[in-house]
């Protein structure tokens, strides 16, 4: 979903590292105090689940309808694809190319999902409850545990709450937006770039990412007025296959 | 907008997202680490998200590039991640330096 917390980057790369349980500092089984793992949780659950309320404006604001706009956060429960979606829509682009923009900016959680699936060693009833909350925040805060017990529990609570916050402010934005009015008047048609953009900012780092970013940049304009509306956006993921053809 | 095509459209990102996320879970490690396959997965949502910050920037449902109060929020946002402020504040700071730049244009 949505946090400049999600850094990939920060994801430890061996995870073998964080399946040994690091020695109990006290008494205790686990390696770090259990209200210290929810403080960090919850944080981050409400920080990024109030902004379930920009998503909320800006979908109504596509021309989305309430019951629409919950049904993307309920279901969907991923932001940068929920933002897409409705941006490609509103922009009149096709359903099922606007579905695709959306769909390839969750497959990143595809790849979270492996990385959680040998530190929390969920049995097989849990695990398709589970793989709903798998995104950006809760991949974050699973994989910074020092131990599965407490990975376990920064995982669930920071589910929990996201998904609660996320989905309350959704229908209050969607909502609110009738009694807002023209969306674009209070600048709320800049929250959804600004969302890509924080998701964005931490991913750049070495060369290839930001070749990858430039050119999908200048694909995406020039393919704007070209193409019907969420086509450019499926253009411009050929930067990826592009930059790493290019660098072999 | 048509609400049959929009469900539809809902329904499939719905079922894919889902999906995704449930294959991560399930498939054994290895499958998905080999290198080539992990750069194009670190390398693809930079791409994604470096076009549609540029589209929902620049572009107009009418399929047409402009320049207006959008690109100074984006700038605040900019600002904003450049000071390490927190995400809601990230988003905050866009919508608020677009609002004003309509006020004081009129």
């Amino acid at each position: 979903m949505t946090a400049t917390s999600a850094e990939p980057e920060e994801i430890p790369e061996d995870l073998s590292e964080v399946e040994e349980p690091a020695a109990p500092e006290g008494p205790g089984a686990s390696g770090r105090p259990r209200s210290a793992v929810i403080r960090d949780a919850l944080g981050v659950g409400i920080a990024v689940g109030l902004s379930g309320f920009a998503f909320g404006v800006t979908s109504a604001g596509a021309g989305l309808g309430v019951a629409q706009t919950c049904a993307l956060s309920l279901l969907v429960f991923t932001g940068a694809s929920q933002f897409a979606l409705v941006g490609a829509l509103g922009a009149g682009g096709s359903p099922l190319a606007a579905a695709a923009g959306a769909f390839f900016l969750g497959v990143r959680n595809a790849f979270y999902g492996l990385r959680l699936s040998g530190l929390l060693r969920l049995s097989p009833a849990v695990r398709p409850l589970a793989a709903h909350w798998v995104i950006d925040e809760t991949s974050a805060v699973a994989l910074a545990q020092p131990d599965r017990a407490s990975a376990r529990l920064g995982f669930t609570v920071t589910g929990m709450s996201l998904y609660a916050l996320w989905n309350l402010t959704t229908l209050l934005g969607a909502l609110g937006a009738s009694a807002l009015g023209d969306p674009g008047a209070w600048g709320l048609d800049a929250a959804g770039p600004a969302v890509f953009l924080a998701l964005l900012a931490p991913m750049v780092r070495g060369r290839q990412e930001r070749a990858a970013a430039g050119l999908a940049v200048l694909l995406a304009v020039v393919c704007l007025p070209l193409l019907p509306a969420g086509v450019p956006v499926l253009v411009a993921a050929l930067a990826a296959p592009l930059v790493l053809a290019v660098a072999r | 907008m048509n609400t049959w095509t929009t469900w539809i459209a809902i329904g499939v990102t719905a079922f894919g997202c889902y999906a995704v996320k449930l294959l991560g879970l399930s498939v054994p490690a290895g499958f998905l680490e080999r290198p080539l396959v992990r750069r194009l997965a670190a390398l693809l949502p930079i791409a994604l998200l470096a076009a549609l910050t540029a589209i929902q920037t620049f572009g107009t449902s009418g399929r047409t590039l402009v320049l207006d109060a959008r690109c100074a929020g984006l700038a605040a946002a900019a600002v904003a991640l450049l000071l390490r402020a927190p995400f809601l504040v990230v988003v905050a700071a866009a919508v608020l330096a677009t609002a004003a730049v309509r006020a004081l244009a009129g």
